[in-house]
């Protein structure tokens, strides 16, 4: 095994100069919660970790007249703990919250979750409902990529050598506007999903909605944004026959595997179900806005 | 490759250590610092027995990279007593038998400091959620739920 070297730069060109140069593999490390685990178990062997938690800004949440900014190694607790965050959007905050433990949430961070490209990870199908764009820096600049386009493969991004995410942007949430996430494990903590819903809904004054984001996770390679599904509930009032519509297209649009969390019959189902329940919750949540 | 040398703070005193790039916090606490209070139960986050602060948040020092240390401060099992008298959570404990092989013990109790510390009220529910990430194999997790809950009101002044 060639041996493992370390770098913390302080500097965004500092990061990229270190990650592109790296003649072997170099991994970005932000919380240590996935990468700390498979170095330990040899399923990654990189020559270098680039440490960039002492980039200024690459930890924090910042409020701006567009939305939230959110530094890409912030962790879990922080985010948690954020109220106007939590308040403009509950579901990308309760996704990232059932990340691990209390432990865990020390450290977790969203680019982590992201760039880890586990087709379960909790904060994602959220911040893809939300319309979260990632900011990625390399060495050809700064590009704007939406969150739902990071991810390519189980375990895979379209990250360019040389390049990490500085940042997270969310915008700001329109009057009657919110989002909610679910997910379904066999027991009540620390569990990887054996299907995740995010929704993300905007009504109108009367109740009806307007636009609407439905993406699931842990039922396909990759997390699922099903434009059936917000077609079948947008000009409703999410009556029974617009949950019904929306049941049937989460579950048409699943293509999962069987493993001992779950057969594939039972994640199509449950999907169904997630997607009507964190329906529900988006649509009071929006209504009472 | 040479070792890296790391200065920090554990339990309000500065410490430095060298070490290599992939040893674990936790490793270097126990074997470079002889802070052997912190356990290793499994090394993947999974079971908190490694417990540590990390500028005051509660992480698994098995998930943390020695070299992270630099500059941080770091709070150990080690500095939960006060010299000879024990902390009121370690007294409790021992009162309430909240403990048999002890090994999930130091974890449980820096994980339930940084409860009360952020929560000093917490609800049942709330102490029981926060605690997830600990596991006992003996005790079956009720005696430590009455120990944290009555320890809590004691350092509320419940009992005086
Ligand atoms: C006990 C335990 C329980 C867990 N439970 C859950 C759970 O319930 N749900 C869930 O979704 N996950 C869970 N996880 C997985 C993990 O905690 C999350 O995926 C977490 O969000 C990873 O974030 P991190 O900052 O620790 O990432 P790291 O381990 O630092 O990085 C993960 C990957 O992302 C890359 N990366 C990190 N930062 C960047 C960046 N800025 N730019 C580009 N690439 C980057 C790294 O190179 C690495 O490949 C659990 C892990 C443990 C140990
Ligand atoms: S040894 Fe760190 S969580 Fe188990
Ligand atoms: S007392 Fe033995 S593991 Fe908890």
């Amino acid at each position: 095994m060639p041996r493992l070297s370390y770098a913390a730069p302080a500097s965004v060109p500092d990061a990229i100069k270190l990650l592109a140069g790296a003649e072997g593999l170099a991994k970005v490390l932000s919380g240590g919660t996935d990468l700390l685990v498979q170095l330990r178990s040899g399923r990654t062997r990189p020559e270098l970790i680039v440490d960039t938690k002492k980039i200024p800004g690459i930890i924090g949440i910042r409020e701006t007249e567009d939305g939230f900014v959110i530094g890409a190694a912030t962790s879990g607790a922080e985010i948690g703990e954020n109220a106007a965050l939590v308040a403009a959007y509950p579901g990308v905050v309760e996704g990232t919250n059932l990340i691990g433990s209390t432990q865990v949430q020390g450290r977790a961070s969203l680019a982590g979750n992201l760039c880890n490209a586990s087709p379960a990870a909790d904060s994602v199908p959220a911040l893809i409902a939300a319309g979260a764009v990632a900011v990625v820096v390399g060495p050809n600049g700064q590009r704007n990529v939406p969150v739902g386009q990071i991810v390519i493969a189980p375990g895979r991004t379209s990250l360019a050598k040389g390049e990490f995410i500085l940042e997270f942007h969310l915008p700001k949430p329109k009057a009657k506007q919110s989002d909610a996430y679910l997910r379904f494990i066999p027991r009540t903590e620390m569990d990887i999903a054996v299907v995740g819903c995010g929704v993300n809904l905007t009504l109108d004054a009367n109740g009806v909605i307007t636009a609407a984001c439905i993406v699931l996770g842990a039922v396909a390679p990759t997390q699922v944004v099903v434009e059936a599904a917000a077609k079948a509930i947008i000009g409703t009032k999410l009556d029974d026959a617009a949950l019904a519509a929306l049941d049937a297209a989460a579950r048409a649009a699943c293509n999962p595997i069987t493993d001992k969390r779950g057969t594939i019959e039972f994640r199509t189902k449950i999907a169904g179900v997630l997607a009507r329940r964190a329906a529900k919750i988006a649509y009071d949540r929006a209504g009472a806005r | 490759m040479s070792k890296i040398h790391v200065t920090t703070t554990v339990n309000g005193e500065p410490a430095e250590f060298l070490c290599e790039p992939q040893e674990s916090l936790l490793d270097v606490l126990r074997d470079k610092l002889q802070l052997t209070g912190s356990k290793e139960g499994c090394g993947s986050g999974d079971c908190g027995a490694c417990s540590i602060t990390l500028d005051g948040r509660l992480v698994c020092s098995c998930l943390v990279l020695g070299v992270e240390a630099e500059g941080k401060t770091i709070g150990t099992i080690e500095g939960l007593a006060n010299g000879d008298e024990l902390h009121p959570l370690q007294r409790k404990f021992l009162e309430h038998a909240a403990l048999q092989c002890g090994f999930c013990t130091p974890g449980l109790l820096v994980a339930t400091k940084a409860l009360l510390d952020a929560n000093p009220n917490p609800t049942e529910t709330e102490a029981r959620f926060w605690l997830a990430g600990n596991l006992c194999r003996c005790t079956g997790y009720d005696k430590i739920i009455r120990a944290v809950m009555d320890a809590a009101a004691e350092m509320r002044g419940e009992h005086a």
